[in-house]
């Protein structure tokens, strides 16, 4: 893992004290509202429906035992004794008073944390694969990249008041599990036919009112020209994006109307002009020293699958659904990925208390070498166990009652905050998610259905990705009602796809039927081994809404 | 949901959020805003409702409150309802956490 | 306005024309993009020293052949989450190698002074609020920067490596 020098250090102890002289300021009305805000926002932190919210950056998903413990004793020392995780490997705190957090971020700042540009017009927390540095899929570990870019992109002072917030996502596997192409900017990591390591970039990728999946611009970047391409791209958004709008400020917008041909050719010509001055190059050293601290873990030279393990999947039927559902195979024999779930069966997705906070951690530091992933579904993993520990580190999950075995499976409800938080909602997320996944609690039957990716949103910023829902839920306000929109066949991976609205919405105590009925659908229509995607994408549109509205 | 942007018709509550600790509070006189719904002001003229506005406005400025703005509510059996779920959020808490917010202070 | 220019509050010199007024052969203006276009060849050369005002939109890279006509160049925040400024600031330093006064006018709030100084201006229209104290307390306010920029300071990246090639030469 990446540990702060004393450059780093000091900047974020820099930004700790910078934000506890602007709160002075602002208690003691030297500043107004209008002028606090965005500093407040450029410092995570909101103002939602019932207290002050703060965003703790959790950069690339990536943290320790000791973070973890950190973050716990916030939550009880400030807060109400919980965090909640969210899609952009962050945590959140809702129930913050302004005059506590100084402190708060100070003790962030004694763990090497932060909330620095989790919110604001500003280059936002980047965030990768989860599996990152275990995945035995990847190219290269997209972790030391993301360090650059997290280094270059704090207190940028010429792109900290943007046209609108830009988020990076950064992938180092073909497979894609950081849905990089609905991100203002996607890097790929790629080889080329020389067996060089380079970038390949998608732009204008986004969610929220005008969802769009990003654009190819480059196919292989040089890696020593990483950050002068990002500067080119961010000066050329920086100069053209709309400022007149705040709903077409987003770089997909200038991408889509300029068109892609147009805004490419502009950033390649910043670029050259950007890379004469060589300013940019990243210098070789730098590359290796930040590389260094992501080095592999020293793994064991392991045989094969242990006979322990085995007996115990064979004994234990409820710890072998929890294997089949949360674990993925790691690159290193006789090791494994183990994924912790935070959706519960009517549960509150992403949420997570201090005590099991504590619990996580002190299994990251037994079994883990002290590492812990956020993934952007809102779970949590333990990235490097060795498959002997699974039934001790599961014994462990079930005690802290996260063993729910449901990754990936319907249940798996990614959910924003909507109503019962947030000040822009306009319909409840969380109890959608509640019921759906009561409604298909019986894990045989999630087996059954298999592979099927549940997003909901509470308004139309889609902060909780609903447009690339397998199954997607928009709340919605009808004459003050809260209704539901549904869509179907998106998708966040490598084929990365908007879903199709069904039609008219549904109220409050319809959605769960209306799921439940394109689950059916999709169950009697399926062919041997397809999942609900695959189905989908065969048969279309027209018999899942037909099922759906013909009650109506 | 969000915020109400026209007026509503009838009885009425101006609300906003404290600057020091966010929390939701509802007004009663000049000098008074208090925690709970129930305790509120409620407006059924709106003249009345301005120059309480108008007053919120200066709160503002001095640094005391944050967006402030009114919402229709329900009289019915005496008790003062919010008129939306929204604000039924505010005036309680999450709907899927009864052990936080005022909700829990009550009990 | 006060005028704050290398740390000083100082009497402004400068005289912001508007537009029914007529450039005075005296004493030294700051116009705006449209009058130099309509009285570039009666401008040019002017004795006086001469300053152009550039809104968001108007990208320094379209007076690239004129920059040596003028004396200060004004960059406008009309509202201070406008950053368009911050990269004219660089394009006119670094791309364009602008020498002169580089000031910034509109909303210019206490808290960007470190970010506006970084990408090149040396002269900051400021409220009544801000005084030398707080300039000086903002610039001091971060003891490193990642990126490298206009202002020449030495970035974190470089400073590790200088660090560590003078360990190594000890
Ligand atoms: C509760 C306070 C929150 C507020 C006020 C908020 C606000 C917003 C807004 C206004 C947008 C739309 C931006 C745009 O399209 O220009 C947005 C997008 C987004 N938010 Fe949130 N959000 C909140 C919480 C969350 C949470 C909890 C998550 C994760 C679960 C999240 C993740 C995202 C994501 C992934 C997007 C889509 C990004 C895109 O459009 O490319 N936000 N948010
Ligand atoms: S999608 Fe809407 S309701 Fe949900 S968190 Fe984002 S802004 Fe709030």
């Amino acid at each position: 893992m990446y540990r702060y020098d004393e450059f780093d250090q000091s900047l974020v102890d820099a930004r700790v004290t910078e934000f506890r002289g602007q709160v002075a300021r602002r208690l003691a009305g030297d500043i107004t509202e209008d002028e606090f805000k965005p500093l407040r926002l450029m410092n995570g932190l909101y103002l939602q429906l019932h207290a002050y919210m703060l965003r703790v950056a959790i950069p690339y998903g990536t943290f320790n035992s000791r973070q973890m413990h950190m973050l716990a004793e916030i939550a009880r020392k400030y807060d109400k004794g919980y965090g909640h995780f969210t899609t952009r490997q962050n945590i959140q705190y809702n129930w913050l008073k302004l005059d506590d957090v100084p402190d708060l971020l100070a003790d962030l700042a004694s763990v090497e944390m932060h909330a620095i540009q989790t919110s604001g017009n500003c280059i936002r927390n980047t965030t990768s694969d989860q599996y990152a540095g275990a995945a035995a899929d990847e190219i290269e570990d997209p972790r030391p990249t993301c360090e650059i870019i997290r280094q270059w992109s704090t207190f940028h002072p010429e792109f900290s008041f943007l046209p609108r917030k830009f988020k990076i996502a950064v992938t180092g596997a073909p497979k894609d599990r950081a849905a990089v192409q609905i991100h203002d900017i996607g890097i790929q990591i790629v080889e080329n036919n020389k067996g060089e390591v380079g970038y390949s970039i998608f732009v204008g990728g986004g969610l929220g009112r005008t969802p769009m999946v990003g654009k190819h611009i480059r196919a292989f970047l040089p890696r020593q020209d990483l950050l002068a391409y990002l500067e080119a791209i961010m000066r050329v958004y920086n100069m053209l994006g709309r400022r007149d709008n705040i709903y077409k400020a987003r770089i997909k917008i200038l991408v889509h109307e300029a068109s892609a041909a147009e805004f490419t050719r502009l950033v390649e010509e910043e670029f050259e002009k950007i890379d004469q001055t060589k300013l940019m190059a990243l210098p070789e050293e730098e590359l290796d020293r930040i590389a260094a601290y992501f080095a592999a873990p020293e793994f064991e030279t392991l045989g094969p699958c242990p006979a322990e393990h085995l007996e115990a999947l064979d004994r234990d039927r409820d710890f072998a659904l929890w294997v089949k559902a949360n674990v993925v195979p790691h690159k290193v024999p006789g090791y494994a990925i183990a994924n912790i779930s935070l959706k519960p069966i009517g549960g509150v997705p992403g949420d997570i208390t201090s005590d099991q906070m504590d619990g996580v951690a002190e299994l990251a530091k037994d079994y883990s070498f002290d590492e812990i992933r956020a993934t952007h579904e809102q779970n949590l993993v333990l990235p490097h166990v060795r498959e002997r520990d699974l039934y001790a580190i599961w014994q462990r999950l079930k005690a802290l009652e996260l063993a729910t075995a449901n990754i990936g499976l319907v249940s798996d409800i990614i959910a924003c905050p909507g109503l019962d938080y947030c000040n822009l909602a306009n319909a409840r997320s969380i109890p959608v998610a509640q019921l759906i996944s009561e409604r298909f609690a019986e894990l045989d039957r999630q087996h059954d259905i298999g592979e099927l990716k549940i997003k909901i949103s509470g308004c139309i910023n889609a902060c909780g990705h609903h447009h690339v829902g397998h199954i997607g839920i928009l709340g919605v306000d009808r004459k003050g009602e809260e209704y539901y929109q549904i869509t179907l066949g998106g998708s966040a991976d490598e084929n990365t796809r908007l879903g199709d609205i069904t039609g008219p919405s549904f109220p409050y105590d319809k959605v769960v039927d209306a799921v439940e009925t394109l689950v059916t659908t999709y169950v009697d229509l399926r062919q041997s081994g397809e999942t609900f995607l695959q189905t989908y994408a065969r048969v279309g549109l027209a018999p899942f809404k037909e099922n759906l509205y013909a009650a109506a | 949901m969000s915020k109400p942007h026209r007026k509503a018709k009838g009885p009425q509550v101006l609300t906003a959020n404290r600057l020091v600790d966010g929390d939701v509070v509802y007004w009663r006189d000049e000098t008074t805003w208090v925690a709970n719904l129930s305790d509120a002001k409620v407006f059924e003229d709106e003249d009345a409702l301005a120059k309480a506005e108008a007053d919120a406005q200066a709160q503002v400025k001095a640094d005391k409150i944050l967006d402030p703005y009114a919402f229709g509510v329900d009289l019915t059996g005496g008790r003062i309802t919010p008129g939306s779920m929204r604000e039924h959020i505010r005036a309680l808490g999450p709907s899927v956490r009864l052990d936080l917010g005022k909700q829990a202070e009550a009990a | 306005m006060p005028l704050l220019k290398d740390g000083r509050l100082v009497e402004d010199k400068w005289q912001r024309l508007e537009e029914h007024e007529v450039v005075p052969t005296e004493g030294a203006v700051i116009i705006d993009l449209e009058r130099w276009q309509v009285e570039r060849e009666n401008l040019k050369g002017r004795a006086a020293p001469l300053g152009l005002l550039l809104m968001p939109g108007q990208s320094p890279e379209e007076i690239a052949d004129d920059l040596s006509q003028f004396d200060l160049i004004a960059l406008a925040f009309p509202a201070f989450k406008d950053g368009r400024a911050y990269s004219y600031a660089r394009i006119l330093r670094e791309r364009l190698g602008f020498t002169g006064e580089l000031r910034a006018v509109g909303e210019v709030l206490q808290d960007q002074l470190f970010f506006m100084a970084r990408v090149g201006f040396d002269a900051f229209e400021v409220n009544e609020r801000t005084s030398e104290g707080d300039f000086a307390a903002e610039m001091a306010k971060f003891p490193a920067v990642y990126q490298p920029s206009s202002c020449g300071e030495n970035t974190v990246f470089a400073r590790r490596h200088g660090a560590r090639l003078v360990e190594a030469a000890e």
